[in-house]
C-alpha cells in the first residue's frame, strides 16, 4: 500500500447522496482477475453509454475533472456491498481521497487497506468544498493527513478525525501484511522450533 | 497438572506464532491451498508490493472451479474468455511464484480439497487454509481447516500466519450405529437440520462418537465438509488407526523416521477427559435416516419417507423464506418427497467426488439404465478418483447406464463452467448448496447422499434408497 502523507489535488464535485458500491463499480466487473485495471469501470453506468462512449455530463469525463484524485461527495458514500473492488477501482483512477460526511462502514474500511484516505466533515465544511471543487481545475483542495487539515483553494482549513492507529498505518504504508511483516522476526523464531519439533511439516 | 483441552486446543496452540494483548493472534499455517478464482488478486498485490510467496513449498495450487469437465478438455482450450484467463492467470502466478502445481493436464489434477488429501498435503495435526469455504473438508484429519477470503489469501502467500481470534468449542456427538442406507451425507445434513445454518457460527465443531468413528475416511471427508453450511469455522474429527492408514504412502506424507516422529505426534491429538465444550450436540445414529433437501438452504432437510412442509410449521422470519422457497422450488406443502420428478443428476463435488461416493453410486446402478430422457453425469474429485473408478470398472458401469463420465472439477456445484442448470430444472446433486441459482440461473437443487442420487436416475423421481 502507498503512503498517504499529504495531498493537493483536482477535486470532482458529486453532491449525490447514497452513492453505492454498484454505482462505483458494477458487478459484472467482479470476475476480475486483478485488483487493478478496474479505473475504466468506475462509475461505469453513470459514466458511459449502452454503445460505451462517454456520458459527457458526469463529471469525470469533463475535461477538467479526468484527473481528479479527490472525490467530494454526498452523505453515505460507498454503502452497498462489501465488494473490495469498489475502493480498488477509485484508487486505479487516481483517486486517493473522498470527502463527505458519512460513509458506509464497510467501504471506510476497506479505503484504509487500499491507501485511500476517507475524510468525514460536517455538511457545512462539506457544501464549502463541494463549491471548491465546482471551479474545477482553477481550485485544487489540499489535505495534509499528519496535521488532520483540509484547506479549500482560498486557504480555508478545516480538522479532521482518524483513529490514531489507522492514520499511522496510513502515514508509513501500512496494510495488514505490513504490520505483521513488522512482526516477522516472531515468525520467524516461532518457524524454526516449529520446524525442528515437526520436520514433516 | 494443566487444564484438559479439546482437540481444537491443542492444534491452536501448536500454532500461535505471536499474540497481543486482545487475544488477536497470528496462526502459523502449514498448507495453503490456492485455486484459480480467488487468488488473483492476491498474488497481484504481492506483485506490486514486490513480495514473494514466505514458503512455496507449502503452498499448493490447482484450478478447478471454471475447469471444463468434458472430455474435449484435453485439446487445451477453455472456451469461455473469463474463465480461461483466470486459469491461465494461475498457471502464471504458480510459476513466477514457484508454488507446487497440478495444471489442468496433470492426472493428480481435481477440486483442491480432493487433491490436499490424497497427496498426503493434508495431515493431522495441521492448520490448513483455502480461498474457499469448503476447506473445512480437512478437518476429517484432526487438521483445523478454514476458508478465508482474497485479502487473507495474499497475508498467508506472504507470511504463512493468518491473523484470528479463537472461536469457541462445539461437540457434535452421534452416537450409536447407522441404520442400513444412511451415510455419512445423511449425517452432516441431519445435524445442519437440527443446529440451523447459523447454529454453528462462532465454534470449531469437533464430530465424535461411534458412528464417526465407524466412518471411512471418505465418509469423514463429507462430514466435516459441510461444517461451513452449518455455520461453523470448521469442523475437526480426531485422528485415529483409520486416519494414520489413509495418510501412510501418499506422496507428501512423512516416511521413515520422520513417519515414527509424526505419528507419535498424532497420537496425542484428542480431546482430554473432561475437557469443556461452549456447546453440545448429540444425535442417535438410529435415528438418523437417509434425507434429502426440498428448499433452497441446507437446512431445508428432512427424511425421503416425509411430506413438503408448510410455511405455517415455522415461525418468524422463516415463514416468509420458506413461501419463498417453495415457490422457487416449485414445490406445495404435503406433496411426498418421493413424488418429485428429477430431471437431472449430479454425481461428484468435493463432498461427494471421491472414490468410495462413486463405488456406492455405481452399486446401485450396476445392470440398470437411467429413466429416459434424465441427464445425468458424474465428474470425478480429481484425475486420481476418475482412473481408479474406470480400474475398478466403476466407469464402464456408469456409462452402461446412461451417465456421461467427466473429467475431473467442480462443475455443476457451482455452475461457473459451462454445466449448468436451466431455469425451472431439477437436480438431484451429491453438492453441498442449495441455494437459489447456484446450479444455475432458476435451476432447482435436492442435495442427497450418492446412492440417492443414483436410485433418483433410476426412477425419475426422489426416492428411499432402502425400498430400492
Ligand atoms: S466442488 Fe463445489 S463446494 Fe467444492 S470447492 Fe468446488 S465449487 Fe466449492
Amino acid at each position: 500500500m502507498d503512503k498517504f502523507t499529504t495531498l493537493s489535488g483536482i477535486a470532482a464535485p458529486m453532491p449525490l447522496v447514497n452513492i453505492d458500491t454498484d454505482m462505483i463499480i458494477p458487478k459484472n466487473f467482479l470476475k476480475t482477475i486483478k485488483r487493478s485495471g478496474l479505473g475504466v469501470n468506475l462509475f461505469d453506468e453513470m459514466r458511459y453509454n449502452l454503445d460505451g462512449s462517454e456520458k459527457p455530463d458526469f463529471v469525470l469525463n469533463k475535461p477538467a475533472y479526468r484527473n481528479a484524485e479527490i472525490i467530494v461527495a454526498g452523505e453515505n458514500f460507498g454503502c452497498g456491498s462489501s465488494r473490495e473492488h469498489a475502493p480498488w477501482a477509485l484508487l486505479d483512477f487516481g483517486i486517493r481521497c473522498v470527502i463527505s460526511t458519512s460513509y458506509a462502514d464497510i467501504f471506510y474500511n476497506n479505503c484504509f487497506k487500499n491507501g485511500i484516505l476517507p475524510i468525514v466533515l460536517t455538511k457545512e465544511q462539506v457544501d464549502k468544498l463541494m463549491e471548491d471543487a465546482e471551479r474545477g481545475a482553477n481550485a485544487r483542495i489540499t489535505v495534509d493527513l499528519e496535521a488532520q487539515t483540509v484547506s479549500a483553494s482560498d486557504g480555508t482549513t478545516f480538522a479532521f478525525e482518524v483513529d490514531p492507529f489507522k492514520k499511522h498505518c496510513m502515514l508509513n504504508g501500512l496494510d495488514d501484511i505490513g504490520l505483521t511483516m513488522e512482526k516477522s522476526a516472531a515468525i520467524d523464531t516461532f518457524e524454526a522450533q516449529y520446524q525442528a519439533q515437526n520436520p514433516w511439516s | 497438572m494443566t487444564a484438559p483441552k479439546t482437540l481444537y486446543d491443542k492444534i491452536w496452540n501448536a500454532h500461535i506464532a505471536h499474540e497481543d494483548a486482545d487475544g488477536t493472534c497470528l496462526l502459523y499455517i502449514d498448507r495453503h491451498l490456492v485455486h484459480e478464482v480467488t487468488s488473483p488478486q492476491a498474488f497481484e498485490g504481492l506483485r506490486l508490493s514486490g513480495r514473494k510467496v514466505r514458503a512455496p513449498e507449502k503452498t499448493i495450487a490447482v484450478p478447478d472451479h471454471n475447469v471444463p469437465t468434458t472430455l474435449d478438455r484435453a485439446s487445451g482450450v477453455i472456451e469461455n474468455e473469463e474463465s480461461r484467463i483466470q486459469v491461465e492467470a494461475l498457471d502464471k502466478n504458480a510459476r513466477d511464484f514457484g508454488v507446487v502445481y497440478y495444471p489442468v493436464s496433470d492426472v493428480r489434477q481435481g477440486i483442491v480439497h480432493i487433491v490436499g488429501p490424497e497427496q498426503g498435503w493434508t495431515l493431522p495435526g495441521m492448520t490448513v487454509v483455502c480461498g474457499d469455504s469448503h476447506t473445512a473438508t480437512h478437518g476429517a484429519f484432526g487438521a483445523l481447516a478454514h476458508g478465508i477470503g482474497t485479502s487473507e489469501v495474499e497475508h498467508v502467500l506472504a507470511t504463512q500466519t493468518l491473523i484470528q481470534k479463537k472461536s469457541k468449542n462445539m461437540k457434535v456427538e452421534i452416537t450409536g450405529k447407522l441404520l442400513p442406507g444412511v451415510t455419512a451425507k445423511d449425517i452432516t445434513l441431519s445435524v445442519i437440520g437440527a443446529t440451523g445454518t447459523a447454529g454453528g457460527t462462532g465454534y470449531v465443531i469437533e464430530y465424535c462418537g461411534e458412528a464417526i468413528r465407524d466412518l471411512s475416511m471418505e465418509g469423514r471427508m463429507t462430514v466435516c465438509n459441510m461444517a461451513i453450511e452449518g455455520g461453523a469455522r470448521a469442523g475437526l474429527i480426531a485422528p485415529d488407526e483409520k486416519t494414520f492408514q489413509y495418510v501412510m504412502g501418499r506422496p507428501h506424507a512423512p516416511k521413515g523416521g520422520a513417519w515414527e516422529l509424526a505419528l507419535a505426534y498424532w497420537k496425542t491429538l484428542f480431546t482430554d477427559a473432561d475437557a469443556r465444550f461452549d456447546k453440545v450436540l448429540t444425535l442417535k445414529g438410529e435415528d438418523i435416516a437417509p434425507v434429502v433437501t426440498w428448499g433452497t438452504s441446507p437446512e431445508d432437510v428432512l427424511p425421503i419417507t416425509s411430506t413438503v412442509p408448510s410455511p405455517d410449521d415455522f415461525e418468524g422470519g422463516k415463514v416468509e423464506a420458506v413461501k419463498r422457497s417453495l415457490e422457487y422450488m416449485g414445490l406445495t406443502p404435503g406433496q411426498k418427497l418421493t413424488d418429485i420428478k428429477i430431471d437431472t443428476v449430479f454425481i461428484g463435488s468435493c463432498t461427494n467426488g471421491r472414490i468410495e461416493d462413486l463405488r456406492a453410486a455405481a452399486a446401485v446402478l450396476k445392470g440398470k439404465k437411467i429413466k429416459d430422457g434424465m441427464r445425468a453425469m458424474v465428474v470425478p474429485g480429481s484425475g486420481l478418483v476418475r482412473a481408479q473408478a474406470e480400474e475398478e470398472g466403476l466407469a464402464q458401469i456408469f456409462l452402461d447406464a446412461g451417465f456421461e463420465w467427466r473429467l475431473a472439477g467442480c462443475s455443476m456445484c457451482l455452475a461457473m463452467n459451462p454445466d449448468q442448470l436451466q431455469p425451472g430444472e431439477r437436480c438431484a446433486a451429491t453438492s453441498n448448496r442449495n441455494f437459489e441459482g447456484r446450479q444455475g440461473r432458476g435451476g432447482r437443487t435436492h442435495l442427497l447422499s450418492p446412492a440417492m442420487a443414483a436410485a433418483a436416475a433410476i426412477t425419475g423421481h426422489l426416492t428411499d434408497i432402502r425400498d430400492f
